[in-house]
């Protein structure tokens, strides 16, 4: 299956920055390079033993999280996927948290009840990851209603992959949150694959985008890739939608680096395209972009301190208590 | 005390909440400028507008799933859904979402959403508008479970469910929008999980709920005329399930019935009489006793719709047997 890269199929120039102020950029490498290296350490730990069930990594999918997270304020909200450490790290999330959280210990972000698939934060506004996919979406769309019924100007934005663009609720949120004009960004996330089969033989009509103006909701097609223009769209998205000019459905054409999850070789992408999206590597893209070679290395140093934390915090703190646990029941 | 129809005592429990906190809005198919197709929310759109009272697409599975993410924001929100038949596209929203997000989260979120909806045979609507399917949510932990039978219940219980930081599925019956029943003046709230004895009796006791709680009261009254006291409790509430006035009752009694107008096969009557077995054993004077609906499809034709569903013979019969 052909799939190019996201910059084949987008007009607008990618090496150049104009317009973002630079801790924006400085904020975004921080967190395309935090989440690569945390979902690089998971696999690690997975292979250990700390972690169990299913790890999903956003490894190569980086810059649509860093990238229209960017362009939120701390108290509007995020829905996010299976797939959804990125989403997390971008949100502001403490590293700490997330990773007592996916080992299962009592100090994580749902006291060890949710793991990789289920982390949310009341405190970041982030809805929650979501272990049904589409399920996220329709969540989303109503944290858009309750914003309009509170009349705030915060927005949200619904993180959902192609794979979700097939389930009908998608299609039933498009349409309401166009009828309602809600303040909602769904970003869908073109990795190409559900699990492991190929958008085009999920769809008559690989032009996801497309979908909006159907429901009469802009669609646009963005370089997932490229964080900086993720975050431009997303920037002009929520300008609309805190002015209350409705929903905007953004695809970011992106490719998983790897398989569905961490048990998965991923034997079914053509290598030859993989290795094409991986010379387009966010983290590489965002590193060019930035250049100052001195603040790329003090966030970096910064990062691996964070995750050394981590880890550290995760290994260290107690499992949930199951006398609290089974005392917690009601009959 | 006047007296209301179940459908007006709805109503006024809406309008209350909606009047008492701004937070509370409600969403559904033709529920605004029509009313709603029971007439439930009847001007409710006039008096607080189209930004709280929602007409939706028919798009019950998203719809339902912005209530769950309206209350995680902070609202209230109260969704209707048609025909109990429809709440099978909502699934996932309730049993995976709604019902696991406060567990799921470590109880940083609550969701404080009702759906109301509405079941039962009786109308000649066939198969697909016309089921009683509580046991589905019944059997989902996270989730509360009202179902009312008069109109008194049905306002004060609606309001507290939607005081209630938990989703609640609060499912009416469609012979019973109708029905008048006599309401206080003033205002007041039912608390969740608390059973009702309807009547008391002395003999057997007949645990049920909603529209079926008419049909029992019907068949106590005729048994009370040959000097058999019945003693009928209305559950009101499945869950919380108030297992303290069940027992009570029984152990009163010696003689349990549970009547319900769902399929008897996976139904909450079993579910009841297997904790009576579990908890009461040794007070009951012989075994528990199921009248429930029959384990079909409900037909159109009505006289095989009647064969579904328990009648009030049934039930005296029922009552006979255990005696």
């Amino acid at each position: 299956m052909a799939h190019p890269p996201a910059a084949d199929r987008s007009s607008r120039p990618t090496e150049a920055s104009p317009g973002i102020p630079e801790p924006i950029l400085l904020g975004m490498y921080r967190n395309i390079y935090a989440t690569r290296r945390f979902e690089l350490r998971c696999i690690e730990l997975y292979r250990q033993g700390m972690i169990r069930g299913y790890l999903h990594p956003y490894l190569g999918e980086e810059a649509v999280a860093a990238g229209a997270c960017a362009a939120l304020r701390p108290q509007d909200y995020i829905a996010s996927t299976h797939r959804g450490h990125g989403h997390c790290i971008s949100k502001g999330a403490d590293l700490r948290l997330m990773m007592a959280e996916i080992t299962g210990k009592a100090t994580g972000y749902c006291k060890g009840r949710g793991g990789s698939m289920h982390i949310s934060s009341k405190q970041l506004n982030h809805l929650g990851a979501n272990g049904i996919v589409g399920g996220g979406i329709p969540i989303a769309t109503g944290a858009g209603m309750g914003i309009k019924v509170q009349q705030t100007d915060q927005v949200v934005i619904a993180f959902f992959s192609d794979g979700a663009s097939n389930n009908g609720v998608f299609a039933e949120s498009l349409n309401l949150a166009g009828i309602y004009q809600l303040p909602v960004i769904y970003l869908l996330e073109n990795n190409h694959y559900a699990v492991s089969t190929p958008i085009e033989c999920a769809t008559g009509c690989c032009d996801l985008a497309g979908r909006g103006p159907a429901y009469g909701v802009p669609g646009i097609c963005v370089d997932g890739n490229d964080a900086r223009e993720v975050y431009r769209e997303t920037l002009q998205a929520v300008a609309r939608a805190r002015r209350g000019e409705g929903p905007t459905l953004i695809e970011a054409s992106t490719y998983r680096h790897g398989g569905h999850h961490v048990n998965d070789p991923g034997l079914y992408m053509n290598p030859e395209t993989l290795a094409a999206w991986k010379d387009r590597d966010p983290l590489v893209l965002m590193r060019r972009a930035l250049g100052d070679e001195a603040k790329i290395r003090a966030i970096e140093e910064q990062v691996e301190a964070e995750l050394e934390a981590a880890v550290t915090f995760a290994a260290e703190s107690p499992e949930p208590s199951v006398a609290e646990f089974l005392a917690g029941i009601q009959d | 005390m006047t007296d209301i129809m179940y459908r007006e005592a709805l109503r006024r429990a809406l309008d209350e909440e909606m009047q008492r906190d701004p937070l509370v809005f409600i969403m559904g198919e033709t529920i605004a400028e029509r009313g709603g197709s029971y007439k439930v929310t009847e001007g409710l759109v006039k008096k607080y507008g189209p930004r709280r009272v929602v007409d939706t697409p028919i798009a019950e599975a998203s719809f339902t799933g912005m209530a769950v993410g309206a209350a995680l924001v902070g609202c209230r929100p109260v969704v209707e859904i048609l025909f109990i038949d429809f709440a099978m596209l909502v699934m996932d929203q309730i049993v995976n979402q709604a019902a696991k997000y406060e567990f799921i989260s470590g109880g940083q979120g609550k969701v404080p959403m009702v759906l109301r909806t509405q079941g039962g045979a009786g109308n000649g609507l066939a198969a697909q508008h016309s089921q009683s399917l509580e046991a589905l949510f019944y059997h989902i932990p996270g989730l509360k479970v009202v179902m009312p039978a008069t109109p008194h219940d049905a306002c004060g219980l609606l309001k507290a469910a939607i005081r209630d930081d938990d989703p609640v599925i609060f499912i009416e019956h469609k012979l019973l929008y109708m029905t008048q029943g006599p309401i206080p003046d003033d205002e007041y709230v039912i608390p969740l999980g608390k059973a009702d004895i309807k009547k008391p009796g002395r003999d057997a006791t007949i645990i049920t709920y909603s529209y079926m709680t008419l049909k029992c009261l019907e068949a106590a009254a005729a048994l009370e005329s040959e000097g058999i006291s019945v003693e009928v409790v209305d559950l009101r509430t499945l869950t919380p399930l108030d297992k303290e006035t069940i027992l009570a009752s029984v152990r009163r009694t010696g003689r349990a019935m549970v009547v319900h107008e769902a399929c008897k096969r996976g139904g909450v009557g079993g579910d009841i009489a297997a904790m009576l077995m579990e908890e009461a054993y040794d007070d009951l004077d012989g075994p528990v006793v199921r009248v429930a609906g029959k384990n079909t499809p409900v037909p159109y034709n009505v006289r095989i719709e009647q064969a579904c569903v328990p009648s009030v013979e049934d039930i005296v019969e029922g009552v006979l047997r255990m005696l």
